[in-house]
């Protein structure tokens, strides 16, 4: 088996294909506020010396930071649950999207699939409206196979047309897995 | 930092300055291509009146993030020194940014607030700081040791000094007027973005 086989064996984890797509596209600075789904993910990037990591008390200060470390010609993604993605609107509108810079963004979708908090199930309604009436691009990553894929094609996206980018992690994928 | 240039005022001894000369005195001091980023509020009129450099960036809006913004400059580009001007209002609204540049501790960062009291822009209604709050006591609480108040013009000047050739990060307040920007940015995102990364010297 070719070594490029043996990184995409199954047995790779979400978090795992995450980490290895974002080094494949030179996604360096991370800026998070926790969120449990994310945490493995968020250990994996504190354990990676390639990853400069970032956990700024608000997300809209994630953006900024990632917003202006793009301008300076370095890549960044902000991690965030749903809660943390229903405080952006005004930056999402004002900054990064007049001003066309790709923020990308990783989401884990809280409040759907087995959430028992009305707080986290109202919140994870707005999100993609708000995705909508701002036409950013974004997609639910259900399947592990699809991890790949989805988060590569659209960093790539993003960046060719400088637009953000939200990525959604359904628990589909970082539940019904994590319980096999 | 020799101790006389880091010593500050207090707010209540700090002079009335002018938003827009001390927005002149810092452009006038940069000529390493320095980026600057101007909060919304009055601060990037001001900015934007003091001449055009393509290494400016101006806010149109996410009031509260010229600091965050400039620090992801200065993250992506350590050899620049990089400036945040931001508004008394706009700071207020994202005091956790002093936080994060105080744990990361980028040398290049300096961060200017105009203190002038009021959310002069939407017609000048007081802000905190017209109350109890004092901004450089907060800065310095969030772990921005390098905090002062600005005396006088004179003592401004230096601290602009100190933050162009000592490491940072720094914070430097000054109280300002009631006077109105010196000037109005022209609103074009785009363009604004596309000019401060070539400013810059990055391409997409
Ligand atoms: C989130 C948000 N809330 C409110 C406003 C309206 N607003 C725009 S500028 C501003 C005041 C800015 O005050 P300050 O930073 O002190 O600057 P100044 O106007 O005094 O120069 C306000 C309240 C806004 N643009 N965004």
């Amino acid at each position: 088996m070719s070594v490029e086989n043996a990184a995409r064996a199954p047995s790779e984890a979400w978090d795992e294909i995450v980490v290895r797509v974002l080094k494949a596209n030179k996604v360096e600075l991370i800026a998070y506020v926790p969120d449990k789904v994310l945490a493995p993910l968020i250990k994996r990037l504190h354990a990676d010396d390639y990853f400069a990591v970032l956990s700024p008390a608000r997300e809209e200060e994630a953006v900024g930071i990632v917003a202006g470390a793009y301008m300076g010609g370095r890549r960044g993604i902000v991690l965030m649950q749903t809660s943390g993605f229903a405080t952006l609107p005004n930056v999402l509108a004002s900054l990064a999207v007049p001003f066309q810079i790709p923020v990308l963004m990783m989401i884990s979708e809280r409040g759907t699939l087995g959430d028992f908090q009305l707080g986290q199930a109202m919140v994870c309604r707005t999100m993609r409206p708000v995705l909508e009436s701002l036409g950013i691009e974004h997609h639910a990553i259900t399947r592990l196979e699809d991890v790949e894929f989805i988060v590569d094609s659209m960093i790539r996206q993003a960046f060719a047309t400088q637009a953000p980018a939200a990525m959604i992690l359904s628990p589909l994928l970082t539940k019904k897995t994590a319980r096999k | 930092m020799p101790a006389n240039e880091m010593k500050s005022a207090s707010r209540d001894s700090a002079k009335l300055m002018n938003r827009s000369d001390l927005c002149r005195r810092l452009v006038e001091k940069l000529v390493h291509e320095e980026a600057v980023v101007g909060g919304i509020g009055h601060t990037h009129f001001d900015l934007w009146a003091s001449g055009q450099r393509p290494q400016n960036f101006y806010m149109l809006g996410s009031m509260g993030l010229a600091v965050p913004i400039a620090f992801g400059v200065a993250l992506a580009q350590p050899q620049r020194r990089v400036f945040a001007l931001e508004g008394d209002g706009s700071l207020l609204m994202q005091l956790g940014a002093l936080g994060t540049v105080a744990m990361h501790a980028p040398k290049n960062l300096a961060i200017v607030v105009f203190d002038n009291g009021v959310y002069q822009i939407t017609g000048s209604q007081p802000t905190l700081t017209s109350y109890r709050t004092d901004l450089v006591a907060m800065a310095k609480g969030a772990g921005l040791a390098q905090s002062a108040w600005a005396a006088d013009e004179a003592h401004y000047d230096r601290l602009v000094d100190a933050a162009l050739k000592a490491e940072g990060p720094w914070f430097i307040a000054a109280r300002t007027d009631a006077q109105p920007p010196a000037g109005v940015t022209e609103r074009d995102a785009a363009k604004i973005r596309g000019r401060f990364m070539q400013g810059l010297g990055v391409s997409r």
